[in-house]
């Protein structure tokens, strides 16, 4: 891992930095802001070219600093966050309404400020809507559904705009699952974070947990044993293994194809199986700490467990590409064109299927991915179909990596000392099976955290999904939503 | 879709025989919560306690330590904390309970009166039982679970229950997560909309007690003093083997296991 290149800016040069980034071909990863010794400070990151992040750090100007939405409109959400949660002006904001707390919900403070005793008082309103202008505005309904949706589903609540079946306009109102779990992690000594990482979005835990302990390991400078390193991707791939052959089977429910969707579902639970005998938890939690790996994971049997997998994979894989009525269902569904996917900053397999070639593990390497071979799939459709073959592509090549790591695995230990200093920070991140996860962490003077940032795929992919919505019809609209593979958890947290 | 038909008869029938006794309910390795023996808990030391970071674990005035199982996410970190031993890893996953005190770890058993529900459920139900989930700000680990459990291994709908999509025709309300202040008047709207009568599950330790995440400016601590709870099922997150115990907990077909935090068999917990 590169440490990323830390820079002072003034406010006045952001937006003019911003658009040089952008000219050399690189794009905005996240913004926040936190409190050192009382002041506050935004952080910008930045993936410049070639293959180097920097910081931006900028102290705001009585509270105000200008927005970079216009130059880069995926800022926009980070933008408001920002202002919701730490109280910072930005002028110019094009989007000007609250993000995460909801419309009726009242801070006492902003809920990231130092030592603010803090209450919400809530009382639900109804989000305001865009003007609706033209001849037709009177035939116009407006649907509101949720944030209880049927089945076993997230909270979320969303709008749609529509004539009889054409969808006009579709606004997803997140952030009622916020749990502020930023704030959870501050006060908390290192080895609790993973813990708390873990629960952030539990779909991804080995991927939050990396990208915290990364971060935790950054910040104290320590060096992770190499065996840690390559359990590491064994642990990441598994995951994204499992989580792949869900996308599947519920992609497979939105069609309804109904053995496909028995099949990936089936398949899913083997997965979840092969983890639970590995790590003790389905959910492979409680091995990723700081300085490597709690314990050892158990090994034997897996590599016997997964050819089986595979070869039950494989034949399922064919299907799906085979069905003509299930791909009659994705080709020229929900398509994301590649422009809007950058503009937006769409991440992981949803970018790649919208032929940006863009992946952490071969870009910014952790753990030892530096160490393997793997191809990174692309599309260039941006359709649901597009995004399945990426899906199908990428768990493939989790086989592989699982497999390489059997192979080649170092002897040695599991786990080195690793206690981040007082006033000490790090940048961590993984390409978790839904795209770029960051967390960047700030240790107080006490030893404690102060700050731990956290920037979810699904924050990044919610704000591109709606582009796919607008002007299409009803019925495409729930393939298209599973065809993206978002969590809830992961956007709100 | 005839290939697809073809296809799912060589497939074949993957469900599970259990919780018939002698079927595999497939959580082989899965670790559940760590056992506790006050035998082997030295005087004055409290190394378990900082190793909890939802605080299951806290200190008895007068020495000894109070687990409380209802508040644990099943880290693991105790075991490895403990000096002497007294917390060791197990598999015992199995822990719905009907009043919220038995999963406080306790030296006598308490007894909960659970008959009357029986004759309700049996009455008012018959053999199948009509649930309504509210995610109240998961992690969306539970609802991974919970979705698990129609896949063709598990397959609720063989053991007669159903998630339905109305609160009008459900009779068992199936919370997850902690309570956030956004989800607290949608989900008291959805019990409100639940006929008489109408049962509650906490499912997973945020729904319990908060667990790791409750708290803090926008969340509750789950549904303790919210809603009247008839099945507390804590784990982080129970898997879809626990969840079928607490769903047939509810409908008597199979008793508690755990009362006073104590498992009541001797086997392995299960
Ligand atoms: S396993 Fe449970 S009791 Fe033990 S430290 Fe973790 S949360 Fe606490
Ligand atoms: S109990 Fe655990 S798995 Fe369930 S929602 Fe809470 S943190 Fe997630």
């Amino acid at each position: 891992m590169n440490a990323p290149l830390l820079q002072d800016l003034a406010p006045s040069q952001l937006p003019e930095r911003a658009r040089a980034l952008l000219e050399s071909g690189g794009r905005l990863q996240m913004a926040y802001a936190w409190f050192p010794d009382g002041a506050i400070e935004l952080r910008y990151l930045a993936a410049a070219r070639p293959k180097v992040f920097e910081i931006w750090r900028v102290r705001p100007e009585n509270g105000t600093a200008p927005s970079l939405a216009a130059v880069a409109p995926l800022l926009s959400w980070y933008e408001r966050e920002i202002a919701d949660l730490c109280g910072v002006r930005f002028e110019g904001r094009p989007e000007p309404d609250p993000l995460v707390l909801l419309p009726g919900a009242r801070a006492s403070a902003p809920p990231l400020t130092p030592g603010a005793d803090l209450r919400i008082d809530y009382t639900p309103q109804f989000a305001r809507l865009p003007e609706i202008a033209g001849p037709d505005r009177a035939d116009v309904q407006v649907l509101p559904f949720g944030p209880v949706r049927g089945d076993v589903l997230e909270s979320a609540q969303f709008l749609f705009l529509y004539i009889g079946e054409a969808i006009l306009h579709y606004l997803p109102k997140l952030f009622f699952k916020h749990r502020g779990m930023e704030k959870r992690f501050e006060g908390l000594n290192a080895p609790f974070a993973p813990v708390l990482a873990e629960r952030v979005s539990g779909v991804d835990s080995v991927a939050h947990a990396l990208a915290c302990c990364q971060a935790l390991e950054a910040a104290a400078g320590c060096a992770v044993p190499p065996r840690a390193h390559w359990l590491r991707v064994l642990l990441a791939e598994l995951e994204r293994l499992y989580n792949h052959l869900h996308y599947l089977g519920h992609l497979c429910h939105t069609t309804t194809l109904k053995v496909g969707e028995a099949q990936g579902k089936y398949l899913e639970e083997l997965a979840k199986q092969i983890n639970g005998r590995l790590a003790g938890s389905r959910f492979l939690r409680g091995l990723v700490i700081p300085g490597g790996l709690h314990r050892e994971p158990r090994l034997d049997g897996l590599r016997e467990s997964l050819a089986r997998l595979q070869e039950q994979f494989a034949p399922y894989a064919e299907m799906l590409e085979t069905s003509t009525t299930h791909l009659d269902r994705l080709i020229t569904t929900g398509v994301l064109p590649r422009r809007t996917a950058f503009d937006q900053g769409a991440s992981g397999p949803i970018e790649r299927a919208s032929g940006l070639d863009r992946d952490l593990r071969r870009d910014h390497p952790y753990a030892a991915y530096d160490e393997l071979k793997f191809p990174v799939a692309l599309r260039t459709a941006g359709d649901a179909h597009a995004r399945q073959q990426v899906r199908l592509a990428e768990i493939e090549s989790s086989l592989a990596l699982i497999r390489a790591v059997l192979d080649e695995l170092p002897e040695g230990p599991v786990h080195a000392e690793c206690t981040p200093p007082p006033g000490s920070e790090g940048l961590g991140w993984a390409e978790s099976p839904r795209g770029s996860l960051y967390y960047a962490v700030h240790v107080g003077s006490d030893g404690r955290i102060a700050r731990m940032k956290i920037k979810s795929p699904s924050f990044s992919n919610w704000r591109a999904f709606p582009f796919t919505v607008h002007d299409t019809n009803m019925m495409d609209y729930a393939i298209d939503e599973a065809s993206f593979g978002l969590t809830v958890a992961g956007c709100d947290r | 879709m005839p290939v697809w038909t073809l296809y799912g008869l060589k497939q074949g029938k993957v469900s599970q025989r259990w919780p018939a006794v002698g079927g595999d309910d497939g959580q082989s390795g899965v670790l559940g919560f760590p056992r506790f023996d006050p035998a082997q808990c030295q005087s004055g030391c409290r190394d378990c306690a900082d190793a909890c970071l939802p605080q299951a674990i806290t200190l008895k005035e007068g020495g000894g330590v109070n687990v409380d199982y209802g508040r644990c996410v099943q880290c693991q970190l105790c075991v490895t904390a403990c000096p002497s031993g007294a917390f060791t890893l197990s598999s015992d996953w199995a822990f719905g309970v009907r009043a919220r005190e038995d999963l406080v770890w306790a030296q006598a058993a308490n007894s909960a009166a659970g008959q009357t529900l029986k004759r309700e459920i049996r009455k008012v139900f018959g053999r199948s039982l009509h649930v309504r989930h509210v995610d109240a700000g998961s992690c969306n680990g539970c609802e991974s679970e919970l979705q698990a459990l129609n896949n063709p291994y598990y397959n609720l709908h063989r053991l007669g229950v159903f998630f339905t999509p109305s609160p009008r025709f459900a009779d068992l309300l199936l919370v997850t997560g902690p309570v956030t202040y956004a989800m607290k008047g949608p989900l008291l709207a959805a019990y409100e909309g639940m006929p008489e009568p109408r049962f509650v599950m906490a499912a997973g330790t945020c729904a319990c007690s908060g667990g790791t995440n409750g708290g803090g400016y926008a969340c509750g601590r789950g549904l303790d003093g919210l809603l009247p709870v008839d099945v507390w099922l804590p784990g982080c997150p129970p898997n879809p083997a626990a969840f079928i115990h607490a769903l047939l907990m509810l409908l008597q077909r199979l008793p508690q296991r755990v009362r006073g935090g104590h498992l009541m068999e001797d086997g392995d917990g299960r």
